[in-house]
This record gives structure tokens, sequence and C-alpha cells, in this order.
């Protein structure tokens, strides 16, 4: 049994905007999965299906065998959603907020309130627990509505752009937090803007572009498409007048040039020309996040 | 009823009544307020040259219609301004996503708008006791009364958030409906006093019956014909129960 199969779904808005032409995935069972896409793609229109805040217009849904219009309780009763924008009472406190979306899905106050004290704990919010949810930090919403969501321990959790507007550090402890539940046998859907998150966290991943899925693979068999790493070097002085041969580079200024390698061949033959010329390296780095680069790539060649 | 279901309308109401109890300043103290300025003013000062209505002393003719009108209103009002900031802050979303049939929600607003309209009625009613010996003529008819008077007007405030776009949509109805309505349906004074065409006209409105029957429960005296009015109530709340399944089953207003 998938964790989830979408087939053939389409989404007409009222206005005639096609927001999904007929899309197909599966996600399996424990995967970490990410939903990547431009905005306006059909991301958040393929989660607001799934989760029922979208009226879909045609096709199926199964999450975890259940179909969304034969067994649509049962299908609810699996997900735990993380919206993009926060849909709390800002007037409630932490604890109300969770212990009341648990009782949404039959869990008893009693057993609510228990949980309660280890996913706030999990997500560093349990000494906020009695304070109203409006008087949080941006970070502190985002975990709270983590929190929220993991309350009636769903098997699939599906998250539209978590960490945005997180620092780095408490980005940093959402993922781990993520990967913990993950491990645990959580099913994860992930849509994001950062690529590098989806690089870090998912496993296998989905491009959706103007309503339609133009890529689906492993993580790491879409890595391994992109043929081309830019490097961007410091030198240890300022070098006018660099020549390189069978090798595309661009001096960004004296102290700075940026090279592009093919996969296949060696960095040695850069270094040996730029050594023949008494030029030092000083460092080297990545141009950009290697996702970020395919991602631009396969939906510019998509639009094309 | 599946056990989950219960657990959901307890959590429903839960926080129904959590919110206007939070904000008892806005939602409990003002009814008490201007009911007792309405019991000074028309119950004591005018009312004791008023004279008597139908056998009865005019501040004892309207100690029922005003329990009424702040149930009315109270019911109403809790309904439609929860459910519209449940909207508007997106939180409705909460409960869509998850496992709750729609009944369970619609019943879990109007049994939190019939809670606040049950105890703004019994602080008005204590508010009353200042001003007049309370004898009650028939329980039954009294609770019945308010119970569905109280679910028919919560029912209503539900419809309006569904409908409302904006913070003006939410107070439209209760200002130029509801209010001529309430005030026009016997709260103040007897049809009988009115020229035979408004007698007729009046029997148009639904407020008429809830006042009257809600009275007679009290004082053993109506306007109107007791099968009248407990047919046009259980009928007007049938109908608005349908229609707010409806609207939410189609996600009028709450899904895109």
């Amino acid at each position: 049994m998938h964790a989830l199969e979408i087939k053939e779904l389409k989404k007409v808005y009222k206005g005639g905007v096609e927001a999904l032409k007929g899309i197909d995935l599966v996600v399996e069972q424990g995967d970490f999965f990410a939903l990547l896409g431009p905005n306006g793609a059909g991301k958040s229109t393929t989660i607001g299906i799934l989760s029922s805040l979208v009226n879909k217009t045609s096709g199926s849904v199964n999450i975890f065998g259940h179909n969304l219009d034969t067994e649509l309780e049962l299908a609810k009763a699996q997900i735990g959603l993380v919206p993009q924008e926060f849909n709390f009472n800002q007037f409630e406190t932490v604890q109300q907020i969770v212990v009341n979306q648990a009782g949404y899905y039959g869990v008893r106050r009693g057993e609510a309130i228990a949980r309660s004290e280890v996913y706030l704990k999990q997500t560093e919010l349990w000494e906020k627990r009695d304070t109203p949810a409006r008087n949080l930090s941006g970070g502190m919403k985002r975990r709270l509505m983590i929190a929220r969501a993991m309350m009636h321990q769903p098997k699939l959790l599906i998250l539209d752009e978590p960490t945005a507007g997180v620092d780095i550090e408490i980005r940093r402890s959402m993922w781990q937090f993520l990967r913990q539940i993950n491990e645990q046998g959580v099913t994860i859907i992930l849509t994001t803007h950062y690529l590098e998150e989806a690089e870090s966290l998912c496993r296998n991943i989905a491009i959706i572009d103007k309503g339609k899925i133009i890529e689906n693979t492993s993580m790491k068999a879409l890595l391994s498409k992109l043929n081309v790493e830019t490097f961007i070097l410091d030198l240890a002085q300022d070098y006018p007048n660099i020549a390189l041969e069978n090798t595309q580079y661009e001096q960004i200024d004296g102290h700075t040039l940026q090279i592009e390698v093919n996969k296949e061949d060696s960095l040695n033959q850069v270094f040996e020309q730029l050594s023949k010329q008494g030029i030092e390296v000083k460092s080297m780095r990545n141009k950009a996040n290697r996702l970020e680069e395919l991602f631009v790539r396969l939906v510019e060649a998509g639009r094309a | 009823m599946n056990a989950n279901y219960l657990i959901a309308l307890n959590s429903i109401l839960y926080k129904e009544c959590n919110r206007f109890l939070r904000i008892w300043v806005q939602t409990l103290v003002p009814p008490a307020i201007t009911m007792t300025l309405y019991f000074v003013v028309f119950g004591s000062l005018i009312g004791s040259r008023v004279g008597e209505v139908n056998g009865f002393s005019y501040v004892e003719f309207m100690m029922p219609g005003l329990i009424m009108l702040a149930v009315i209103n109270n019911a109403y009002a809790n309904v439609s301004s929860s459910f519209f900031s449940a909207k508007f802050q997106r939180n409705v979303e909460e409960l869509l996503v998850a496992p709750v049939p729609t009944f369970v929600i619609v019943a879990g607003y109007v049994l939190g708008g019939v809670a606040r309209a049950i105890i703004v009625g019994v602080l008005v009613t204590i508010v009353a006791l200042f001003f007049v010996d309370i004898q009650v003529h028939n329980w039954f008819v009294v609770f019945t009364t308010l119970l569905l008077t109280a679910t028919l007007f919560a029912l209503g405030g539900l419809i309006n958030a569904v409908y409302a776009k904006t913070f003006d949509d939410v107070s439209i109805i209760p200002t130029f409906v509801l209010s001529p309505l309430t005030y026009l349906g016997g709260v103040f004074f007897s049809v009988s006093m009115l020229p035979g065409f408004w007698q007729g006209v009046s029997q148009l409105n639904p407020i008429l019956y809830m006042v009257n029957a809600f009275r007679f429960g009290f004082l053993g005296s109506s306007d109107v014909s007791l099968i009248a009015a407990y047919s046009v109530l259980i009928g007007v709340t049938a109908a608005l129960f349908l229609l707010a399944m409806r609207l939410l089953n189609k996600g009028v207003g709450i899904r895109h």
C-alpha cells in the first residue's frame, strides 16, 4: 500500500485558472518526499486537495489506501497538516490550540493533555504552553503548527514551507525533529523554497510547474543528472590576465575566478594551468546549491 | 453517535465556551446592563404609567420579551462572530482538515451559541428579579421555547458568518433585519394593540411566535396559539439546519 497515490488530479478554479492539469504521483510509506516548484506551480493546490481544503475538479486521491471520495474521514485521519500560513486562533494559548486539535481527531482530553507535553517539549514550546499564540515569535508559531499536526499521531505529515522565515539555528533544529519523526515511520511530504532543505532531508522528489509534474525521481538520481558544477576560486592576489583552455571560465575580478567543470573532467587540469601561470588559489567553493541549479534548469527546460 | 464525534463535539463546545467566557466583559456583561436599563426605564419609570397589558403589569408583561430579546441577540452574535473570526483567522481549517463531519461542526458552534444565550438569559432573569415577582406558568414551555429559539438564532448566525466576507457583513443582518423584527415581535407590546392590518403583518414575523410562546410559559397568556408557535420554531430551525449543512458541505465561503 502506498502512503499517497494520486491519479489524473485536476483542479480548475472559478474563473478558469487551471491549477493542476492531471498529475500522477506516488509516495511510498516511510518516505521523506519533496514536492518542489516555483510560485503558482500547483504545490499548495495539491496539498489543499489532500487535506480537503480545496475541492478537486477530477481525479482520485488515496491516502494509505483510503479514497478521498469514498472514505473521507479515514483518509483525513491519516494526515497531519502544517500549512504555509498561520491558521490557529491567535487568542488561544499554545496548549489550548494543540489539545483542541487532538480532540477533533477523537483524542480524549486527558490523553491530549499528556500528548501536548510530549510534542510541545519536542518543539521547545512547553515553557510557552500558557502563552497566547499571538505573543509567540515567527519561529515559535511554525513549531506550534508542527506540534499541532503531530497531536493525533498521523501516518502522513504534510509540510507546506514549514521553515519559511525561520532563522538558521531553529531551521536546523526543526530538520532534526523532522528526521526523528521520519525515522519513527511517519511519511513526510515537504514543500519548500529552500532547496538545500529538500536536498538535505528528502529521499525522493517531484518537481511541479504550471500544474504538471515535470520530474519525479529519487534525489540521488536527480542530482546525478547535474553534469556541470560551478566553482568560485579565491585567488591569492590580483591576476589581471588569466587564460584557461578547455574550461568555461569567467574572471569576476582580479581576485575571483569562476569556473565550470564537467563531472567527467578532472579539476587537476584546471589547477595545472593555473600553476603554470603562477596563480595561487587560496580557497574554493561551490557557486550555488546543486539542487537549485538543477531546479532552475528543469523549470526553464519545461517552459522552453 | 461515533465516540470520536462526541469527543470532537466536546472539543468544539469547550473551545466556544472558552471563547465567550474569556471575553466575558464583551459577551456577558453588556446584555445584563442593557436589560437593567430597559427594566428601569420602560419597566419602572414609564411602565408604571402604561397600566396593564393583557391583565398584567407592564413590567410583568415585558419581562419574558426582554429575556427572549437577550437570548436571540446573544445566540446569533456568538456564532456569527465566532465562525466569521475562525474564517478570518483561517483556524476554521483546523476543523476542515480533521475527520469531523459537518453535522458535528454545526452542532458544536450552535451549542456554543445556545450556551451563551442560556447564561445571558439567566443573568437577565436575575436582573428581572429586582423589578418583578417572577411566576412560572409552565416550565416545559419556558425551556423548550428558550432552547429552540436559541438554536434557531445560533443557526442563523452561522449562516450569516458563512456568507460574510467582511466584519461589516456580520453586523448587517442583526442591524437591519434582526433588530426590527425583534422590536416589532411583541417584546414591548401585545399585537392586539395594533390596528387590524398590522396585526396581520405581524403574523409573518417569526419572532412574534417565539416571544409569545415564551411569555405563555411565564404568564399563561399569549397572542398566538402554542401549536402555531412550536410549528414555526421547529419548522424554521429545521430549515436553517438543513441550509447550514448544505452550505458547509459545499464549502461555501470556506473551501476553494
